[in-house]
């Protein structure tokens, strides 16, 4: 229960961090709302009188404490770019980035552990080689770049789904799951090869040590040993890991989401953030934040479930 | 070492078949071609219409886009990018012709007064609102009160058209006449009453937008597309074709290209010289002009740019063809002053060739004004437009053989508006400017005290034509002015002008009717498919 409380107290003060600074940021960046929106029909009139509309003439605290008090409240103020609220924006958005991020994490897992325990199984044999050739290329591939051969080769050459054609999940949710599996694909592959890296080193760890010398001596097999005996402890390092991956997968989620045209809050987030559109991005940088914080506190959790010797 | 050398190859060898394989793939893209028309064709600047065919009615097509939308109500919309989608929904009294003439849109006829301090419009009959009521003199009344800013109060967010703030009354002169007074005359102002006219007192402009364009608007989500159907009661008999466009918003023109290759963008208006290459077997190319003024614009009150003959010196330094070969692939058309080529009739086709290239020239003025071993400069260039950043460097390896050497620095839109645009604090910077179809929009930044001469370019023979021009009534007279003003732009060498870039469309085989303008618009309501209507939403 004091351990909860604690971890409350962190995840309040990180957020509070978090915004402090992405609210700082946006008033050192050069270029408000107010130029981008005027453009080259910048004139000081309109500028001023846009201003005031928007409530930017006042002082930086005063406008910071409006904002946090608009926040705790659950309201994040209105798009200057779209004129709706932002929670609405977000809410609109927000499926889009989940699913990409709950499929990438469904490949990661299903996908490396299986392949990090072979390769550790074989370990110097030819199949642990080929793993680990192919997990130190697509470990160098940088997601936007896999995205676009994965458009290139799946998309155009052989037609396996048609590039740009995003359905939304509410209209025809097979069609949608279908597109989303390849942007999926290229956040998580870079990933996969990671998972596979560290797992195997986990496991190659756990058999040198002692307590697999004496499953073996009862007379395991060895397939058995690895499951019941290694892959348990090779896990709990792998775990941690996952939740660091995960923060990863929901960055590299905003650069695939402009590979694939998704309308998911990475692209809200690019596009907000080139118009100054500062409730936007405030609400969506906080956002992350909390999906971060969460996530590792629930390893911390699951953590302390598999291992119960972590205090 | 050797590892991350084969790393390096599979790479490659995978870039490779992939890159070359597309080329291959060009007629696995799913586009019916069964019109068997895959010719390029190739138009000027002013631009026709595509190939004649069998128009027929009917069919749907996805319009390409990169920018989001920044407002659906007109009056509120800034963004060129906006303006050409929202096109389609809103007219105004008038509207520009393909050849850059204002034609009557929905006012039937207009007059203006000898002196330009009344404008009287007669409205057309029986033109209809999207929600069906029929546009009356108290909605073109309250439209322009609200784009001109005489509605009280100001509605929050609608961006005052400052040209139109000339005007001091708008009377009701009958149920189809509107008589406009200007409190400082001027017969320029037409170019203005391009301005949208809406419903009077309709609250969800910003959400349901109503106008009286050739297509209705359906639906917009944001960062994904915005839908429109075809206006069964446009007044224009015949138009528009097509039922249904979509206009399709990327997030890049990397990603729409991509779409492109597999054929589910119908239309696609800002193609590199390069991507239109890659496109031409599937796509009809046409090529139009972007209606800007691109140019090397100099801080004239900075450093050695100060003086009159090291500005010239760079202006003599710049192969313009050569630039525009190198960037657009010949694509372009060179210009000697501030003014595109589309807009006839004040543009002054001897200044092209007042400074030819000669870079023995260029030594010698630079030698004159006391530089002769040559002088360094940074030229600041917005990071996300390619073709001005490429712009630039071709201008740094030309100006290297004059002996400047130019740095080039990229920073972000933002910053180049609130740190060059406005501050003013740089030297020389490459952008391509856009105006309003009225010549005082074009050059008015000229002035010496004008808010947004950013090139702190000072004449006062410039101030006093300018003045005149504006006064005068008299066209032939305007035209005079304004010409002189950009032939004294020249030979002050206010800024090293290069050229009114291409605009190069990649349109569906299948399609006809595509038309340019000299104004940035994507007219959906000559657009129509040849033959046979398909469907593509």
């Amino acid at each position: 229960m004091k351990y909860l409380v604690k971890k409350l107290i962190t995840l309040i003060i990180t957020l509070l961090l978090v915004s402090c600074a992405a609210f700082i940021a946006f008033q050192v960046i050069p270029g408000d709302s107010v130029t981008l929106a005027l453009g080259t029909d910048f004139t000081e009139e309109a500028a001023e009188q846009m201003r005031e509309e928007l409530g930017l003439n006042r002082s930086i605290p005063a406008r910071f404490a409006d904002w946090m008090a608009g926040a705790v409240r659950g309201d994040f103020g209105t798009s200057s770019q779209y004129k709706q609220p932002v929670s609405q924006l977000i809410a609109d958005r927000l499926p889009v980035t989940i699913w990409l991020a709950v499929l990438s994490m469904l490949m990661i897992t299903v996908i490396s552990v299986p392949l990090g325990i072979l390769a550790a199984k074989s370990s110097g044999g030819i199949l642990d080689r080929m793993i680990t050739l192919i997990t130190q290329i697509t470990m160098a591939i940088p997601p936007f770049f896999l995205g676009i051969i994965l458009t290139l080769v799946c998309g155009i050459l052989l037609s396996w789904f048609t590039p740009g054609k995003y359905v939304a999940p509410d209209k025809d949710f097979s069609a949608f799951l279908h597109y989303m599996i390849f942007p999926a694909m290229a956040v998580s592959i870079p990933k996969i090869a990671m998972v596979v890296k560290f797992l195997r080193g986990s496991v190659l760890r756990q058999l040198s040590l002692d307590y697999v010398r004496t499953a073996r001596s009862k007379g395991n097999k060895e397939s058995a040993v690895l499951v019941r005996h290694v892959l348990k402890n090779a896990l709990i390092p792998v775990v941690t890991f996952l939740a660091m991956v995960t923060a990863d997968v929901l960055a590299g989620s905003i650069i695939i989401e402009q590979v694939f045209n998704l309308p998911g809050l990475g692209r809200l987030l690019v596009v907000s953030i080139s118009n100054r559109d500062f409730a936007v991005v405030q609400a969506i940088i906080l956002y992350i934040a909390f999906v971060v914080v969460l996530i590792n506190f629930l390893v911390d959790l699951l953590y302390r479930w598999l291992d119960p010797r972590v205090e | 070492m050797r590892k991350k050398v084969s790393i390096l190859m599979s790479i490659l060898v995978l870039v490779t078949v992939v890159l070359g394989g597309c080329s291959d793939g060009d007629n696995q893209t799913g586009k019916d071609t069964s019109n068997g028309s895959s010719q390029t064709q190739t138009q000027n600047a002013g631009g026709d219409e595509t190939s004649t065919g069998d128009a027929v009615y009917g069919g749907s097509i996805v319009v390409g886009i990169t920018q989001d939308l920044d407002s659906l109500d007109p009056h509120k919309a800034v963004a060129a990018g906006t303006k050409e989608v929202l096109y389609n929904i809103f007219e105004g009294l008038v509207k520009a012709d393909k050849d850059g003439n204002l034609v009557p849109a929905l006012a039937e006829s207009y007059t203006i007064s000898p002196d330009g301090s009344e404008y009287t419009f007669v409205l057309r009959d029986g033109v209809k609102f999207h929600n069906g009521d029929l546009v009356t003199a108290e909605d073109v009344i309250y439209s322009l009160k609200r784009c001109s800013g005489l509605l009280t109060p100001q509605e929050e967010g609608v961006v005052i058209e400052s040209a139109l703030s000339a005007i001091s009354d708008i009377i009701k002169v009958d149920e189809k006449t509107v008589k406009v007074v200007m409190g400082e005359p001027s017969t320029e102002l037409i170019g203005y009453f391009t301005c949208s006219i809406i419903p009077e007192d309709y609250k969800e402009q910003d959400t349901k937008p109503v106008g009286t364009g050739p297509f209705c608007f359906e639906s917009y989500t944001p960062l994904t597309e915005l839908v429109m159907t075809k206006n069964p009661d446009y007044y224009l008999e015949g138009k528009p074709y097509l039922d249904k466009v979509t206009f399709k918003i990327s997030a890049n023109t990397d990603a729409a290209f991509m779409e492109l290759m597999a054929g589910t963008i119908d239309i696609f208006p800002y193609l590199t010289a390069e991507q239109a290459s890659q496109l031409k077997d599937t796509y009809t190319i046409m090529e139009g002009s972007m209606n800007l003024v691109q140019a090397l614009f100099l801080n004239n009150a900075e450093g050695p740019l100060a003086d009159v003959r090291v500005r010239q010196a760079l202006c003599y330094a710049t192969d313009r063809q050569a630039v525009i070969d190198m960037v657009a692939g010949g694509r372009g058309h060179v210009i000697g002053s501030n003014m595109f080529p589309s807009f006839t009739q004040y543009y002054d086709a001897e200044l092209e060739t007042y400074y030819e290239y000669n870079t023995e020239k260029a030594k010698e003025l630079l030698a004159e004004a006391g530089y002769a071993d040559g002088f360094t400069f940074t030229i600041t260039v917005p990071s996300n437009y390619q073709f001005h950043v490429e712009t630039a460097q071709v201008l740094v390896e030309q100006y290297r053989q004059i002996g400047v050497e130019a740095k080039i620095q990229l920073i972000e839109w933002g910053s180049w508006l609130s740190d060059v645009y406005q501050g003013r604090n740089y030297e020389a910077t490459v952008v391509g400017l856009d105006a309003e179809l009225v010549p005082s929009d074009i050059l008015k930044r000229y002035r010496s005290n004008a808010s947004n001469n950013f090139l702190n370019y000072k004449n006062t023979e410039v101030d006093e034509l300018f003045a005149k021009a504006f006064a005068t009534v008299k066209d032939e007279e305007k035209e005079t002015y304004y010409k002189e003003i950009q032939r004294l732009l020249t030979e002050d060498a206010a800024s090293v002008y290069i050229q009114a870039p291409a605009l190069l469309v990649a349109v569906n085989p299948n399609l006809g009717g595509y038309t340019f303008y000299p104004v940035y618009v994507q007219d959906m309501a000559s657009v129509y498919y040849i033959g046979e209507a398909q469907v593509n939403e």
